[in-house]
């Protein structure tokens, strides 16, 4: 039998190659925005939201949007002064995942779901969850469209673009929300824990490859693809959990880029 | 006679309490080089951000290009104190340049035959071409400085407001900037406001100074301003001018003292 003809593995596939285009997207102007903290704090906030939602009774990805978006906003409000505060803004995101425990070991149902959100579990995603996660994240890319060239121009220069208009400070909010929705769709599949991989890995390349932004862009998310799929193909031919085959080919990726792109980029 | 490039009325910004800029009467003619010179904290980069409407001003009027602030900057060009971090990126220059063609407008720009060729035609005026596919961290700084000009001019402005452009640069680099800046201001007609700290590289190549202190300012040709009387007037205390084998220094009569705080009581620490 075909790999193709499990639905599980349809839904792997698609999910997995839908959640990298968006996080390798978003992800590239978190790498030029010099906000991957952002993209952590925001991923680890999921977590308590999601287990906290499940011990109440909501659906754990009620939890998961609703905390990850509230972390984006609070982002976004902190702004600069998050800077000087990085040692408490790391205290509180421990506290989180504490926290995250502490609701899952209160809920005592099962083990199962914490290591799911935690870990991700590619070959669990179901076929309306398929299409709720296709359907974001194609949403996702639409908004992405409508603000990216403001957005490209207040990245790389946001005095100048201030000073033609550009709402930087709004523009920063908006795309924090972007990137809290990116990482919430691709925790159920790769992980709170690992999303970052997904997020920072493909684009920390492909920066080093591209001197154009398209080029960039376009790049992060061929690898981001590569990586999802060869992740969950890695894991039906050889074993092992998904997300780890994905984490290790991100690293194996951005890992081959600062080796020769340094060498063969003129 | 045309309209006036920059013109202020009364203009006045207070800012936690203090004055930092008080009752400015400006009148820049089009076409003209400005060098804006004056200690950290005399208001000169609260003048661009005021001039540009990022700051609202407690008092007086602006025109800038004969319009509002929030209506003529759109055909201004700036270049604010301290270069982005992406100027030191992996992306390549004209990448960094095209990023602010047109960058206030919504949606994607792709492949725009009118974005090349502004792209290509402000890359040529600071003559960047040759290295603007490269990769900018791998350039020297002076290489890296003409994408911040390029980026201002990539829109096609009617007024450049530099705000200290030449801080970073060594003395070789400063000459060829400065030299770039005239050029245009020449051969275009472009408005240049170029904030500095050192006069002397600037007295051959600008027409008007305008000096710049606790808040006030006084605008002329460098021989009217750059006079004992003149600055004595606009810093509250004796100011002598010495010239000697062409260059020009300014220092108190009385010799260096600790920043003056007898006429606005600034409490410590405040901007």
């Amino acid at each position: 039998m075909n790999l193709l003809d499990y639905g599980f593995m349809q839904n792997a596939l698609l999910v997995g190659n839908a959640v990298a285009v968006a996080a390798a997207v978003t992800g590239w102007f978190v790498v030029q925005r010099r906000q991957s903290f952002a993209a952590h704090a925001i991923a680890n906030l999921g977590f308590p939201g999601a287990a906290g939602a499940i011990l109440v009774g909501l659906s754990p990805y009620a939890g998961l949007f609703a905390f990850a978006l509230a972390g984006a906003v609070a982002i976004a409000l902190l702004g600069e002064r998050l800077h000087e505060r990085d040692v408490s803004v790391g205290m509180v995101l421990v506290l989180a995942l504490g926290v995250g425990v502490l609701f899952l070991n209160l809920y005592m149902a099962n083990a199962n779901a914490a290591f799911s959100i935690l870990f991700g579990n590619m070959l669990g995603i179901d076929r309306t969850r398929m299409w709720l996660s296709i359907g974001a994240v194609l949403g996702e890319l639409g908004l992405l469209a409508a603000i990216a060239r403001p957005l490209l121009f207040a990245t790389l220069s946001p005095e100048a673009a201030q000073a033609r208009g550009v709402p930087v400070w709004a523009l920063n909010m908006a795309f924090l929300l972007l990137l809290a929705v990116a990482i919430a769709i691709a925790i159920p599949a790769i992980g709170a824990l690992l999303v970052f991989a997904l997020v920072i890995g493909p684009p920390a390349a492909a920066r080093l490859w591209a001197g154009r932004v398209v080029t960039g862009i376009v790049l992060a998310v061929v690898l981001g693809m590569v990586e999802a799929t060869g992740g969950v193909l890695a894991a039906w031919f050889i074993g092992y959990p998904t997300s780890f085959w994905i984490v290790g080919l991100a690293f194996a990726a951005y890992l081959a880029s600062v080796v020769l792109a340094p060498r063969l980029r003129r | 006679m045309t309209l006036p490039a920059l013109c202020t009325e009364n203009l006045s910004v207070h800012l936690g309490g203090g004055a930092v800029l008080e009752s400015l009467n400006l009148e820049i003619p089009t076409g003209c080089f400005v060098g804006l010179f004056g200690a950290n904290g005399a208001g000169k980069t609260t003048l661009f951000r005021v001039v540009l409407g990022l700051l609202p001003p407690s008092a007086g009027r602006i025109r800038l290009l004969g319009l509002p602030p929030r209506q003529g900057r759109i055909r201004v060009g700036y270049v604010p104190q301290q270069a982005p971090a992406a100027l030191e990126g992996t992306l390549s220059g004209r990448a960094f340049v095209a990023a602010a063609w047109r960058g206030q407008r919504w949606g994607v720009a792709l492949g725009r035959a009118a974005a090349a060729t502004a792209i290509d035609e402000a890359l040529e005026r600071v003559g960047a071409t040759a290295f603007a596919e490269r990769a900018l961290e791998r350039l020297s700084g002076g290489q890296r400085h003409r994408f911040l000009l390029a980026q201002a001019l990539v829109n096609r402005p009617r007024l450049l407001l530099l705000d200290e452009p030449l801080a970073s640069l060594d003395p070789a680099a400063q000459v060829d900037f400065i030299e770039l800046v005239r050029g245009l201001c020449r051969q275009e007609g472009l408005t240049v406001v170029l904030s500095a700290h050192d006069i002397n590289p600037l007295t051959a190549a600008m027409d008007r100074v305008l000096f710049m202190a606790a808040g006030r300012a006084c605008l002329g040709r460098v021989d009217e301003v750059l006079r004992d009387d003149k600055l004595s007037s606009l810093y509250g205390s004796p100011m002598h001018v010495v010239r000697n084998s062409g260059r020009i220094f300014v220092f108190p009569a009385h010799g260096f003292m600790p920043e003056r705080d007898t006429h606005h009581h600034h409490p410590s620490g405040l901007k």
